[in-house]
């Protein structure tokens, strides 16, 4: 979909003007004020898009523009140069807002009885429709500048991935919401969807509840981070990303001044003129300002962290509602994602070696549904294990059993893993010793001495990771846990699996292990180094519960699942 | 279900299923059509030729340089790559059919394969969200056909089941397409 465009004079707070019949209704009965017009209205979406569109186009054309004028300024012919980035502004500025003007106007989408419309494009015209029960979700998103002026992102997810997903930008936020409740009324309204939809919540109150009564139930809060906590969460992520994006400037302005970064004599030039002082502090100072240049370091860096923790996470807010998880978040980029409970295909629980100290998770959903680029959702980023087990079994799924039966990698695996990487490692350290033994004999001992040292560490990584690195089957679900000192745990319900694959390489079937590839929508679960006997039990079972099961019956697989 | 067995093409390899001594599911598996390894040789040949004609043209050059210009007779480049297409043609064909097996139960299909990298996979038909049959011109010259089942999974997105007879591939999807029907319904 084409990026900026938008909405219908619908918008909250101006009844007045436009002559959209809907636009007057009241928030309360959205569904009937539709239902009621006799045939749907091509609309447009919010006129303030443009503005949108001009300033975005701008932001684009304001770093060469500076950029010229600065070349411009450090040359000697300064004034022309900087008139030239000023028109190359005015240039884009002009055609963007003329540009977005033409998109905003060419572009209509329709509320149909069956499926929403989006009719586009300046020269060639394009016009896709999508089917509300194919819908998989509305998620909201408010970038910065569409916030400032009460717009809305809509994105409507059908699981065709990413840029195939259709997209109406900016709506007013009032209309947006509306739209949202709107195509969640409708996919159900239609005739076939109805089971599917309504049976995926917890079980005891889907039979009986109908879409306005789901409705009317309120959100039960799952998982909230207050300043506080997010203060917390900034000092973990420290980050030192700043200094590479210092570092990307830096390349960025050589182009236009005359600062070779990747010339050495500019910076031996730089640091005998800066060292010079440096030396004179002796060994006392120089220790002193070591210290305080890695305490500069720490402070930038725990800063970085806690700045683009704040941004992302700000009113971090995950509910439970009658139409599945919500989750709001974010400073300056608003985002509302719904994800029904049925489409989670999986969890991800994990954590970070200094934060698991603590007691620290992070917990995503697998699904197929995009979240911001990345195939899972975050729905608690940094949170303790109690605050994680009630989203975890609002899921549908439920945290290890202290008392689970975990199963280990066969010890063949582990020695296998062994050998190959200390042949890996052998032949690394040969190499690297006759290349220094040609052309300086004296380092050879410390390289190959380094690299059989980082062997040997290796070699007890491997043998540490065997022993945490366990599985188990459940009733419902399969676990498996990976990592020592931040340990990732991975979950996957049993019935929505979609294939099971044993394979096995020619050390796997001399020593008798195999790895499991469980074939999961969104993601990869594969178990390595299993017996070969308890490979082919995991998945004599798996299928049992996939074969039990049909595809279309997924959506409310919970309800004729037997439970344990 | 009609089936390629063992003993409907007795020959010197077909005398046990492949994988047999680890095969811990209860029913055997089902070879391929013998016109598989047909199919592999001739795609074998067909990728070898280029390869053949470069190893040729590159020792022209090589030894065109002058007497003694490259140190190995003439020769050792070419015989090289002809020998090694012809594991490519002869034997590997035959033993990749060995490999591979199939077997279609009421309601799962498991392929399997691999030669030194072994895979054995199970796709349950209540997950297959479309059946492809396929067949290249080298297959449709042999009258064999390859069989795809498509899941929704990361992995395994699709499975793919080459060197069926045309019609039992046809057969084996209208089966998969009705049980699917069934299960559903």
């Amino acid at each position: 979909m084409s990026a900026n465009v938008s909405v219908p004079s619908t918008a909250r707070g101006k009844p007045g003007e436009g002559g959209d019949p809907s636009g007057s209704t009241s928030q309360a009965a959205p569904s009937e004020a539709v239902l009621s017009q006799t045939k749907p209205q091509p609309r447009r979406t919010a006129p303030l898009s443009v503005i949108v569109g001009v300033l975005s186009s701008v932001q684009n054309a304001i770093i060469p523009a500076i950029a010229a004028g600065a070349s411009g300024f450090a040359s000697s012919f300064g004034g022309s140069a900087i008139a030239g980035g000023l028109f190359i502004l005015m240039m884009v500025a002009g055609t963007g807002s003329v540009f977005a003007y033409i998109r905003w106007k060419r572009l209509t989408y329709t509320i149909g009885e069956q499926d929403i419309r989006v009719e586009s494009g300046v020269l060639s015209r394009s016009a896709r429709s999508v089917p509300f029960e194919r819908i998989q979700d509305v998620s909201l998103e408010q970038r910065l500048l569409p916030r400032l002026l009460g717009l809305v992102a809509v994105k409507f997810e059908t699981g065709a991935g990413g840029a195939d997903d259709l997209a109406l930008a900016y709506l007013a936020e009032a209309e947006g919401e509306r739209l949202r409740e709107l195509v969640r009324e409708r996919r159900d309204a239609v005739p076939g969807s109805q089971v599917g939809s309504q049976a995926n919540g917890q079980g005891s109150l889907s039979s009986e509840a109908s879409a306005p009564a789901q409705r009317a139930q309120p959100a039960e809060t799952l998982f909230t981070m207050g300043p506080r906590r997010l203060f917390t969460f900034g000092l973990f992520e420290f980050s030192l990303a700043v200094f590479a994006v210092l570092g990307g400037l830096v390349q960025y302005l050589d182009w236009f001044f005359d600062i070779e970064i990747w010339d050495f004599d500019f910076w031996r030039d730089l640091a005998e003129e800066q060292g010079g002082w440096l030396f004179e502090l002796g060994a006392y100072g120089q220790t002193l300002s070591a210290i305080a240049g890695l305490i500069t370091v720490f402070v930038i860096g725990s800063a970085t962290g806690l700045a683009r923790t704040f941004s992302r996470e700000w009113g971090f807010a995950l509910e439970r509602t009658a139409r599945g998880f919500r989750r709001r978040r974010g400073l300056f980029t608003r985002t509302d994602v719904v994800m029904p409970v049925h489409r989670v295909q999986g969890l991800i629980l994990a954590t970070g070696f200094v934060r698991y100290r603590f007691g620290w998770h992070g917990l995503r959903f697998v699904s197929l549904a995009q979240d911001a680029g990345s195939a899972s959702h975050v729905v608690a980023p940094f949170a303790q294990l109690e605050e994680l087990d009630p989203i975890v079994r609002a899921a549908g799924f439920a945290l290890p059993d202290a008392d689970a039966e975990w199963h280990r990698a066969t010890l063949a695996y582990r020695n296998v893993s062994l050998v190959i990487d200390a042949v890996i490692f052998a032949v690394i350290a040969l190499i690297a010793g006759i290349a220094t033994y040609i052309n300086a004999p004296g380092v050879t001992p410390w390289v190959v001495g380094g690299i059989l040292a980082f062997a040997g560490i290796n070699a007890i990584a491997n043998v540490l990771s065997w022993r945490f690195k366990r599985h188990a089957l459940e009733n419902d679900q399969i676990v498996a846990v990976s990592g020592i000192l931040a340990p990732v745990t991975r979950i996957a319900t049993r019935v929505k699996l979609h294939s099971v694959e044993i394979a096995q390489g020619p050390f796997a079937r001399k020593f008798g292990y195999a790895t499991l590839h469980l074939g999961m929508a969104g993601g990869e679960y594969a178990i390595r180094g299993l017996d070969v006997e308890r490979a082919h039990a995991v998945r004599k079972a798996v299928l049992e519960t996939i074969a039990a099961t049909d595809f279309s019956q997924l959506e409310n697989a919970y309800e004729s699942q037997p439970s344990a | 279900m009609e089936t390629l067995t063992a003993s409907s093409h007795p020959g010197p390899q077909a005398q046990t299923a492949p994988a047999q001594a680890t095969d811990h599911d209860d029913a055997s598996l089902n070879r391929l059509d013998p016109a598989y390894k047909t199919s592999l040789r001739i795609g074998a040949t067909l990728t070898a030729i280029p390869f053949i004609i470069g190893a040729v043209i590159g020792e022209q050059i090589l030894h065109g340089a002058g007497e003694g210009a490259f140190p190995l007779p003439f020769g050792v480049l070419i015989g090289l790559v002809v020998f090694l297409a012809l594991v490519f043609i002869i034997r590997l064909p035959g033993r990749r059919w060995q490999a591979r097996g199939y077997n279609m139960s009421a309601d799962r299909l498991r392929v399997v394969r691999g030669i030194l990298w072994r895979s054995d996979t199970v796709v349950p038909f209540g997950r297959v969200q479309h059946i492809d049959v396929d067949q290249g011109p080298i297959e449709r010259a042999l009258d064999i056909a390859t069989l795809t089942l498509h899941t929704a999974g990361n992995h395994n997105a699709s499975v793919h089941l080459p060197g069926l007879k045309h019609e039992t591939a046809r057969q084996m999807r209208e089966d998969i397409r009705q049980r699917i029907k069934r299960d559903s319904l």
